[in-house]
């Protein structure tokens, strides 16, 4: 299938293709009701509600006021749809500032201003320096006359670096006046055919085809390379012009933005999953209760003559009792769980958005939670997947250190800036010094910007396309050659004062597979041409005039890379005129060229590329932000794995990774390569790479893997199985020049896996990912807010992840698993009374609480003392910090399991059993009204539950005091307050039973009989079966030197701090044959971890506990 | 749109919003848990005693009168001796009193095996009804005891109602007989506030079935205690209910003849009667089980205390002890 675009087509597609309205909303007025509704109901518990309100309507079996189920349902509905029609609202809002952007646009012959809604495919339009662009576009027309045009691509694949785009080569040359005029179906002037939407934004196989006037009749290629897509900016071109190809939600971007999916938290799936266990023990109790109740009656009841029961019963007799009992068990399953989860959920939220130590200093944005419910998740985090460029550094690239002929700069202060060695070497007129700083400062495709020239600062920006590159022309200008001006293709340089031109004759552009770029200058006083050069040491390297001594470079580069810098090699030549000439014709023929242009070109440029004369090596640093390095290490102690995922080279990103943390150093690091271009070759590598990583599995060795997009995509397709293993196996993983979509499918690949990933990012590159993982982090960076919109949290720096998950991420898992196992817990203890009292009246179904007692029950008494359980925190955050290895109870779920629930489970029992007996044995004969038992009852779980609290909280605050005893009183008010109204059913009870000793004692006895073995059963276990986390509780409050005794050895912090960092990565050299290098020579001895997979005893995190 | 959102989200800066409220932070030392358990046993037992001796002051008489009241002629047939109208049921019935009783001594009827509780049975009753004459008609929860065979609502309604126990109990000592107080034996409040003192029985008793007890109609219903005691439904299958008072002392060892009224049918089902006079203490009635849980649960806390207290000399273990983290232990490989 193909689609057929006709340039500048007003009407024709209009109803063949969507308009570029974007719309992510998921509701519409009129469905929002029904289709709300229907999305709430299709989760179990709420039809679990839904049918027992409806039951409780039936006045025959139900034992208590409908309103109690009615009441809190409906109100539980309507602040979820609340929340959906709001964040709903929101989008629609976004979806409309994006939707009603004005842009220009051919209509009849002439440029109109419309909204960007009301863009059609085949409309040709119009584009200024920095729009944005509002759908996908195939370039027609630019303002440059070499028909490119600049873009900025970071929205759709994080790459900030601008981007050249050029016009199809059928369109050089047709003036702007002519582009207004095509017009369609004049005999179809141009005529694209493209293939249907997709969300690859590295493909376009189209071709076009113009007819007259236009000279070219022939069909036309068309690639990715014509293309400006949709959200990409366009920078340092006046104009350019193009015919929409795909819009609205069949944008490459559209397509790729895929519907997010609502996250359920690893404890929510617990919960369901409990609740489902504890729905189905209430089956099984209603069915024998149901049983008995029936026999009971035909047996016994028609003999208790007072009952009256009919001879002949209807139809549906039989399922009256069953029926009661489903209602009665009803509360089994807590409603007010849902809402107590909401609620601490958001508040979990809130802590997030108000805590200070999460702001960022420099731009003062806090924290920030869009999703409120997914918290407990945090702290369960088992793989981080990152971003490197923008999240782990700072995406400032600044000039650090250079090798110049052989001398070093900047070694001393680590700022070759401020060597003065350096400022004196280019004062003194040091040929080589000079030379290399003229290269930095105009081999290059910067362009100042000249209205900052003059301006108070007297600093000039600079537009680069590459930040490297900006990075050099800064140095150079703080090295006192300022690159002033550029007009047309003329240079100025403000050297020392004095002006220089250079004119350029040539640009050499970079391409990923020339790995340099060089251009042809002719020094404008002199009158000399010189080819000025810079790239990659193994591009450069060998291009060194012959006899040449490079190896003080190389040696160079590889002390620069061990620090993880990035590197560039800088050199030149003089041309002379005619050498220029020649190869000028054959570069210009080159460039013309329609089959294989890039190829061609690459040759030509080679013809001119050698016998350089090498200057020197610039060494840059893309600054790691402010504790990276420590941030990885203390969750990587914490026992996340961490997998980064780069768009960015391989050298890069292994730099990147060494110098924070990602891998370990050498001895107990180890980096295995899975490379190729072939399915063979990664076939082989990949088994290669397996194979090692099975023999170094039971050596406490951190192995790590590196594997490149290209790699990636022939494992993802052909060898998944074992890649899945690899990423089993592996803690760590680099991944570079990978695509959006393949870091989703990373993403996708570890959660298939069964593991909690996290995904975090800071540019449009990463929305995908950070969707698809179960926790998506943006950073609010300097690639714009798009990663920070789309992720479930926003931070400021990536430090702050630390905080996020070992602070905020285990204290909401903790406070839920208690909370959730609690509101169990005292559910299961009114229905087990329940279940009791049923065998004393005759299995007939008989409520032995009122509906108000129950009502409020569970609404107040016992959900308001545990909501305090927010605030509490089992250890200081200082404790979590520095023994962040605690975090393991949380990622195991050690906390919430069936196990733990199990021992809730016994509790509720338990208690049930101390309330019941102790009520009815010390409320008998004469005492044994119902009203006063069912009240003794209530209290006696009141109190209980009072204790439990108690019991169960770590830090006692104010708040705590006041929820946990002013309850109790609240509850003694409340009773004695419905106590005195004459028509409720409790009347004076409340006054009699608090005048008896007797009530007092039977609390007293219900509080030690319950509590007395529960609270010898923990002491037991936390002073002689202690978990990690009650040492450190103990720890904690004794105080004492455990906090220092707790750290593991340090490991080198940052490489950059440590010259002497002894690190061999040349990997780039001889990666290709090797699979496996090892950082270092092979020390057998090396020091063991101190920590690793097996840390805790016998538990891999790789077999998940798996009756989870 | 951001800016405005970026100012209203400035965190706010309290003690709270940074979870940094000052906390007491308890944990279980054994000093503190031994300490509460051998307090939880140190207080309990002497309760427990003194719940104990409490109970034993009450003198307490029990008399199971329903087999005994039934003449061995009918003793297979207890049911029809029992739901002949014609038939005299008074029976007599020897009490002994074991120890002096001091007045008051309440009067009670026991019944076993009764359901008062039982879901038909305990919503069987018109609050409203009992308490406005106007709403006589308000029957809803009484069926099948709510109209009589021609449709006339009856008052008080349903099945509480209508199985109204009507034993009647005589006492007599050397020959003279003991006043029964029948006077203020419901519930102040009740007899205030749930019945009506307008309100009269009607159509009561007067269906095909003869349930239990009658009322006379031209008492209110306010006034007739036994129905508002009978109302008064019990939670368990065992309970007993206040008869009348006796405001004599009963000397010891003194014989008492009880003449019994055998009117109510629990043959049927095969419940018990028994006719019980009690004397009543800070505690309430004989119950020896406040005090004996009591001295068990001191008890128990006791034996915990001393477990702890051995396992405390003889295993010490050091708190927080941190070669306890297991990743402070260099692995051995």
């Amino acid at each position: 299938m193909k689609r057929f675009v006709y340039v500048n087509d007003d009407d024709s597609s209009h109803e063949l293709y969507c308009d570029n309205r974007i719309s992510n909303r998921k509701y519409t007025l009129l469905n929002f009701l029904p289709k709300n509704l229907w999305e709430q109901f299709s989760r179990f518990m709420n039809q679990y509600f839904l049918l027992i309100a409806c039951l409780q309507l039936w006045p025959l079996i139900t034992p208590v006021n409908p309103a109690s189920t009615w009441g809190p349902l409906i109100f539980i509905f309507a602040v979820s749809a609340t929340k959906e029609a709001w964040d709903d609202y929101n989008r629609y809002l976004s979806d409309k500032k994006a939707n009603e952007k004005q842009v220009w646009v051919v209509r009849q012959g002439s440029k109109k201003l419309i909204q960007a809604q009301e863009i059609h495919v085949g409309n040709l339009v119009w584009l200024r320096e920095n729009d944005e662009v509002p759908c996908d576009l195939v370039l027609l027309g630019t303002s440059e006359p070499q028909g490119v045009c600049y873009v900025e691509t970071a929205a759709l694949d994080g790459e900030t670096d601008l981007k050249t785009r050029n016009i199809p080569p059928a369109c050089m040359g047709i003036d702007s006046e002519l582009l207004h005029k095509i017009k369609a179906r004049y005999g179809y002037r141009g005529v694209m055919e493209c293939p249907l939407p997709d969300k690859d934004i590295r493909r376009f196989d189209a071709n076009v085809r113009l007819f007259p006037p236009f000279l070219d009749n022939d069909v036309c290629p068309l690639s990715i390379k014509n293309t400006i897509l949709q959200s990409c900016y366009l920078r340092n071109t006046e104009w350019a012009c193009g015919v929409a190809v795909y819009t609205g939600n069949e944008t490459k971007m559209g397509m790729s933005r895929g519907v997010a999916e609502p996250k359920l938290t690893a404890v929510d799936a617990m919960i369901d999953k409990l609740t489902g266990a504890i729905f189905i023990f209430q089956i099984v109790v209603v069915i024998v209760l149901g049983i008995a109740g029936n026999i009971w009656k035909d047996t016994e009841a028609r003999k208790h003559w007072y009952v009256l029961y009919p001879e002949e019963g209807p139809w549906y007799e039989l399922l009256i009792i069953p029926l009661r009992f489903e209602l009665l068990c009803s509360i089994m399953i807590p409603i007010s769980i849902k809402v107590s989860l909401d609620l601490v959920k958001s508040l979990y939220a809130k802590f997030i958005d108000w805590d200070k130590q999460m702001i960022d200093v420099e731009t003062g944005t806090s924290a920030n939670a869009t999703n409120t419910a997914i918290s407990e998740d945090l702290g369960q985090v088992e793989y981080i997947l990152t971003d490197k460029t923008g999240t782990l550094t700072e995406n400032k690239m600044i000039f650090k250190r250079c090798c110049i002929a052989g001398t070093f700069f900047g070694n001393e202060n680590g700022d070759a800036v401020k060597d003065v060695e350096l400022l004196n070497a280019i004062n003194t007129g040091s040929a080589d010094a000079i030379r290399f700083v003229t290269v930095m400062a105009i081999c290059n495709t910067v362009v100042p910007i000249k209205r900052n020239y003059y301006s108070a600062s007297g600093t000039v920006l600079y537009k680069a396309q590459s930040q490297d590159e900006e990075a050099l022309v800064r140095a150079a200008a703080s090295l006192h050659m300022v690159f002033v001006n550029k007009n047309s293709n003329i240079l100025e340089i403000n050297f020392n004062g004095s002006l220089k031109q250079y004119e350029v004759l040539e640009y050499l552009e970079f391409t990923s597979d020339r790995k340099r770029m060089s251009v042809v200058v002719r020094d404008c006083d002199k009158g000399n041409i010189m080819l000025l050069s810079k790239g990659a040491d193994e591009t450069i390297l060998p291009c060194a005039s012959a006899g040449h001594q490079t190896k003080t470079f190389s040696d160079a580069v590889d002390q620069y890379a061990q620090m993880g810098l990035r590197t560039l090699c800088l050199g030149w030549r003089e041309v002379n005129e005619a050498e220029y000439q020649d190869w000028s014709f054959m570069f210009k023929e080159a460039n013309s060229t329609l089959v294989d242009r890039e190829w061609r070109v690459a040759e030509v440029c080679q013809r001119l590329e050698h016998d350089l004369d090498i200057l020197g090596v610039a060494a840059i640093e893309d600054r790691l932000q402010d504790g990276v390095p420590e941030t990885i290490e203390t969750l990587r102690k914490a026992g996340i794995n961490f997998w980064m995922l780069t768009g960015d080279k391989q050298n890069t990103a292994i730099q990147i990774a060494l110098s924070c943390n990602f891998v370990s150093p050498e001895p107990k690091g180890q980096l295995l390569l899975v490379n190729g271009k072939t399915e063979d070759e990664v076939c082989r590598n990949l088994e290669r790479v397996l194979l090692t990583m099975r023999i170094t599995k039971a050596e406490p060795k951190d192995v790590a893997f590196v594997i490149d997009g290209w790699a990636l995509e022939i494992a993802l397709k052909h060898y998944r199985k074992a890649f899945t293993e690899l990423a089993i196996l592996s803690r760590t993983a680099i991944c570079c020049r990978v695509t959006p979509s393949q870091k989703a499918q990373l993403v996708e690949l570890l959660k298939s896996c069964d593991y909690r990933t996290l995904a975090i990012g800071d540019g449009g590159n990463d929305v995908r990912m950070i969707q698809q993982a179960d926790i998506g982090v943006g950073i609010s960076g300097r690639e714009g807010l798009q990663a920070a919109r789309a992720a479930d949290y926003s931070i400021g720096k990536f430090k702050f992840l630390k905080r996020l998950i070992l602070v905020h991420g285990r204290y909401s898992y903790n406070r839920t698993a208690f909370l959730s196992q609690y509101s169990f817990y005292k559910s299961l203890l009114i229905c087990f009374i329940q279940i009791f009292f049923s065998f004393v009246s005759g299995v007939s179904g008989t409520s032995l609480f009122n509906s108000v007692s129950l009502m409020a029950y569970n609404v107040f008494y016992t959900s308001v003392p545990v909501l305090v359980s927010v605030v509490d925190k089992d250890l200081s955050e200082k404790t979590v910090m520095q023994h962040p290895q605690i975090l393991y109870y949380c990622q195991a779920g050690r906390l919430l399991n069936p196990t733990t629930f199990a021992g809730w489970f016994g509790r509720a029992l338990f208690h049930a059993i101390v309330v019941f007996a102790i009520t009815i044995h010390s409320y008998a004969f004469e005492k044994s009204g119902l009203e006063e038992v069912s009240m003794v009852a209530l209290s006696g779980c009141v109190w209980l539950q009072a204790f439990v609290v108690t019991l169960e909280t770590n830090s006692f605050t104010i708040l705590q005091h006041v929820a946990i005893w002013g309850n109790l009183v609240v509850f003694y008010i409340i009773n004695w307050i419905v106590s005195a109204v004459p028509q409720s059913g409790m009347y004076t009870i409340m006054h009699r039973l608090c005048r008896q000793p007797a009530y007092w004692n039977t609390m007293f006895l219900i509080v030690a009989a319950g509590m007395g073995p529960v609270l010898a059963l923990k002491y037991f276990r936390y002073t002689y079966k202690s978990s990690k986390i009650n040492i450190l509780q103990q720890a904690e409050r004794v105080g004492g030197p455990i906090l220092s005794l707790g750290n593991i050895e340090p490991q080198p912090r940052s490489l950059l701090d440590s010259d002497l960092a002894p690190l061999s990565i040349s990997h780039a050299k001889n990666a290709r044959n090797s699979v496996f290098e090892p950082l270092l020579s092979d020390s057998p001895n090396a020091l063991r971890r101190s920590f690793g997979p097996d840390f805790f005893h016998s538990h891999s995190p790789y077999s998940r506990n798996k009756d989870m | 749109m951001d800016q405005k959102n970026k100012t209203s989200k400035k965190p706010k800066n309290s003690k709270f919003s940074q979870q940094e409220l000052p906390a007491w932070k308890p944990i279980l030392t054994p000093g503190w848990v031994i300490t509460s358990f051998i307090t939880i046993g140190v207080l309990f037992i002497p309760t427990g005693l003194l719940a104990l001796s409490a109970s034993d002051n009450v003198v307490e008489i029990v008399d199971r009168y329903d087999e005994g009241c039934i003449p061995d002629s009918y003793s297979q047939k207890a049911e029809s001796y029992i739901q002949n109208p014609n038939q005299n049921k008074t029976c007599v019935r020897t009490l002994r009193v074991p120890k002096k009783m001091v007045a008051p001594i309440f009067v009670y009827y026991q019944l076993e095996k009764f359901y008062q509780n039982h879901r038909r049975f305990v919503k069987s009753k018109s609050d409203k009804q009992l308490r406005d004459a106007d709403a006589q008609d308000d029957t809803h929860n009484c069926f099948p005891e709510d109209y009589t065979a021609d449709n006339k609502p009856i008052v008080p309604c349903g099945l509480i109602a209508w199985s109204l126990f009507n034993d009647t109990y005589k006492l007599s000592a050397r020959g003279k007989a003991i006043n029964i107080d029948k006077k203020g034996i419901a519930w102040k409040s009740d007899m205030e506030a749930k019945f009506g003192s307008n309100v009269y029985p009607k159509n009561f008793q007067k269906g095909t079935l003869i349930g239990g007890g009658k009322l006379d109609e031209r008492i209110p219903l306010s006034e007739q205690e036994d129905l508002i005691v009978w109302m008064r439904t019990a939670a368990l299958p065992t309970f007993r209910k206040l008869y009348g008072k006796i405001n004599t002392d009963l000397e010891s060892h003194e014989t008492i003849t009880a003449e019994v009224e055998n009117n109510y049918n629990t043959y049927k089902f095969g419940g018990r009667k028994k006719l019980v006079l009690s004397t009543t203490t800070w505690i309430g009635g004989k119950n020896d089980f406040l005090g004996i849980a009591y001295i068990s649960v001191g008890g128990l806390c006791l034996f915990i205390a001393i477990n702890f207290i051995l396992l405390y000399v003889f295993r010490p273990r050091r708190l927080g002890d941190p070669s306890y983290l297991s990743w402070n232990r260099q692995p051995i490989v």
